[in-house]
């Protein structure tokens, strides 16, 4: 069975250490060109547009949460959309049942999320695969039922309205531009965090299970332990995108965390780059806009067009986005150099 | 950049602000020649049987601007897809107010869908007009001043069920389905106010189904096993399909009370078979297409003629596409009575102030009435009973207003 390779390993390995050392620089070059201009946006950008962007960092931080469990741990999850519901009802009841703060529901619905996370990991250790995917993905089908089952609760089928935050301190910005700036700021931290839990040694341990799990024992990583954890971490990463898409629309109602919104982080992670932290990034933009696009192309088969654009995207770039970036930057990294 | 190519581009930044300033003024979307109307319905997902009609209020509105437009102005008719999702619905709807910048949002289809938007729009103060929704929160102008339903209402048709069973049906036990949200219990909650507090006790069971569910099997049988002899049936159409057959395969045959939401000839009583069907109860407002009763009516003749002109892909059996055609023609109406005030203000004060308007396509008798107070557009309705062909008429006009 093939496994998902870690991108930057095969293409980076073939090339010199000069290459390394220049891919290494520009890289965080780029990263800083990148947050230049992702704090211009806000000033630029129609708030309209704010609000989608905001929705891709909600997404990015999901699919970095499933990206850490799938791509690095090797754990296939059709249940993330459970996850990111028990999150965003998290925030929702806390604001409108208790009136709490809404950035204070954040780190409860993560930490919520993550005792879930890891107790529904402890089951699945028995699961591996396929049979993983279906255990996820019977959660992912009772999730929505249970929300309606709380109505008490969740408001039932009907949902909950909240209300957009002001901006803190009478800053002069609009909401939308706030809520864009809180999430990026959420983004940021919680991709410094994944990227440090993910290099160093815990981070080799989560791979080398997901490479060869017998190995991995044998070498002295407690398995069962690790993946519990990776499951309960995976989840508190989409526990907290959940809240933040709560915050952001404003509005949650049991029919938006259905199956299909599982298998949309699925398809965010492979096309975004499987086992690759900018790849969820990526992903995000496509789940966020190629539905819309492929909308704008044809009114009338819009799935259509998405399954194209699909198509294409693993034809051309079977190791997603990242990867082929990666691949890319190599190349030209040895013909240069 | 230069100090020079500094003060050259913010000089044109403010050349920009200042061109686009006096556009702010008027309503975003309305030009002397044209008025942007914005709309999402479910071309895609589970709902999507509803997009016919937002197919056949893009074909309507192609032959006004064809006729010449209302009032000199062409409709552009924006119509996007939320597959019935929530967030979807928020995100389309906040593209059509805030970058197509549309003057108001007409027809979005679905109760959680609107209930999405709703705060939103009454806080942009943008015309929410005529949702596709009978829920009975939609006409609340107090609270909501920008929203308007259009249909009758989920309460007042339980209303009428309620009154019929008991005028009709010997020593009644009722047993319900119904669609476990806001459109089921609001029929549920006409159809109990309608019942009394006496007439409760003749409801022998609720079942409820979600709207993922792949059957409704189950509740059939347990409704049967009730011993109830009236079926209040809440269900939105390819559920309905199920409960007719399903109760007809396991022989039970109560008085059959389906609502307004799924009588359909087209769509719901002809799949599920004549056999089956027959002498289901339900309401009516407008003129079923599969009636022959209006084969020689000039209204439907027009229609007809309508949909083979500007949807000839279009189903003429299918009277979603007659609602469709009705309500594009009351939004006409709206905008051809608010003359040349085409702000905000203007079209929701309009719309709000409908007299006595009788569209040809709905049932004899039956006036569309609006007024400050009043954001229920359509509140009488007709019984009509099907007779494995079509549905026929009986009884008197029902008045939900005058309670």
């Amino acid at each position: 069975m093939t496994r998902p390779q870690t991108t930057d390993a095969p293409a980076l390995a073939a090339s010199s250490p000069a290459a390394r050392a220049a891919f290494g620089f520009w890289r965080i070059v780029g990263f800083v060109v990148l947050f230049a201009v992702a704090l211009a946006l806000p000033f630029l950008l129609s708030n309209f547009r704010l609000f989608q962007f905001t929705l891709v960092f909600v997404y990015a931080i999901a699919l970095l949460g499933l990206n850490i469990l799938t791509g690095y741990n090797g754990q296939i999850s059709l249940g993330h959309a459970a996850f990111y519901a028990v999150g965003a009802y998290t925030t929702a009841i806390m604001i409108d049942k208790w009136d709490v703060h809404y950035a204070l529901t954040i780190p409860v619905a993560g930490v919520l999320c993550l005792v879930a996370g890891f107790l529904f990991g402890i089951p699945a250790l028995r699961l591996e695969g396929l049979y993983l995917a279906l255990a996820t993905f019977a959660l992912s089908l009772a999730v929505p039922q249970i929300l309606k089952y709380f109505e008490h609760w969740t408001g039932g089928s009907q949902g909950i309205v909240l209300s957009k935050p002001a901006p803190p301190l009478g800053l002069p910005l609009t909401p939308d531009q706030w809520l864009y700036v809180f999430s990026l700021a959420i983004l940021v931290i919680l991709f410094v965090l994944a990227t440090n839990l993910l290099a160093g040694r815990t981070g080799r341990a989560i791979v080398a299970i997901r490479d060869n799990p017998i190995a991995a024992q044998a070498m002295g990583i407690h398995t069962a332990l690790y993946k519990s954890l990776v499951f309960g971490v995976s989840a508190a990463y989409t526990g907290v995108a959940g809240a933040l898409s709560a915050i952001t629309i404003a509005f949650v109602a049991p029919d938006a965390f259905n199956v299909f919104l599982s298998i949309t982080f699925l398809v965010g992670i492979v096309v975004g780059g499987l086992a690759s932290i900018s790849g969820a990034i990526f992903g995000a933009f496509f789940i966020q806009f190629v539905p819309n696009w492929a909308q704008d192309i044809s009114k009338a088969a819009p799935w259509a067009i998405y399954g194209i654009f699909l198509i294409v995207f693993m034809y051309v770039m079977p190791r997603g986005i990242a990867g082929t970036i990666r691949l890319a930057w190599a190349r030209l990294g040895r013909r240069l150099l | 950049m230069s100090t020079r190519s500094l003060t050259l581009a913010l000089a044109l930044l403010a050349g920009l602000a200042m061109a686009a300033a006096p556009a702010l003024a008027q309503t975003p979307g309305v030009t002397a020649t044209e008025i942007k109307i914005g709309n999402t319905n479910p071309y895609s997902g589970p709902a999507s049987a509803y997009g016919t009609i937002g197919k056949v209020i893009s074909a309507y509105v192609k032959k006004v601007n064809d006729e010449g437009g209302v009032n000199g102005r062409k409709i552009n008719f924006v119509t996007l897809d939320d597959g019935y999702s929530p967030p979807k619905t928020v995100e389309m709807v906040r593209r059509l107010v805030e970058q197509d910048q549309v003057a108001l949002v007409f027809q979005t289809l679905g109760t959680p869908t609107n209930s999405a938007i709703h705060k939103y729009m009454n806080q942009q103060k943008v015309p929410h007009l005529f949702v596709a929704t009978g829920a009975t929160k939609w006409g609340d102008p107090k609270n909501f001043p920008w929203t308007m339903g259009w249909q009758p209402n989920y309460q007042a048709e339980g209303h009428i069920y309620a009154q019929y069973a008991l005028k009709n049906v010997k020593d009644p036990k009722i047993g319900i389905l119904y669609q476990n949200d806001d459109y089921g219990k609001d029929y549920v909650k006409g159809l109990k106010d309608g019942l009394g507090e006496a007439g409760r006790k003749l409801i022998v069971m609720e079942q409820t189904y979600e709207v993922t569910d792949p059957t409704i099997d189950s509740q059939i049988v347990n409704l049967k096993n009730s011993g109830a002899n009236v079926f209040f049936n809440v269900t939105i159409p390819k559920f309905a399909v199920q409960a007719i057959k399903k109760s007809h395969d396991i022989g039970w045959k109560p008085v059959h009370l389906l609502n307004q939401v799924s009588a359909s000839v087209g769509v719901v009583m002809r799949p599920a078979g004549a056999e089956a069907s027959r002498d289901i109860v339900s309401t009516q407002y407008l003129k079923d297409p599969t009636d022959p009763e209006w084969d020689n009516d000039a209204a439907m003749k027009d229609w007809r003629a309508f949909m083979a002109k500007y949807y000839p892909e279009g189903n003429t059996k299918d009277a979603f596409n007659v609602y469709g055609y009705l309500v594009t023609q009351t939004l006409v109406h709206v905008i051809k009575q608010a003359g040349n005030d085409l702000s905000r203000a203007n079209i929701m004060k309009q719309a709000a102030n409908i007299k006595d308007l009788s569209l040809p396509l709905l049932l004899p008798g039956i006036k569309i009435n609006t007024s400050p107070t009043d954001f229920y557009p359509i509140e009488q309705e007709q019984l009509i009973r099907f007779d494995g062909e079509k549905w026929v008429r009986f009884g008197e006009l029902y008045d939900a207003s005058k309670k």
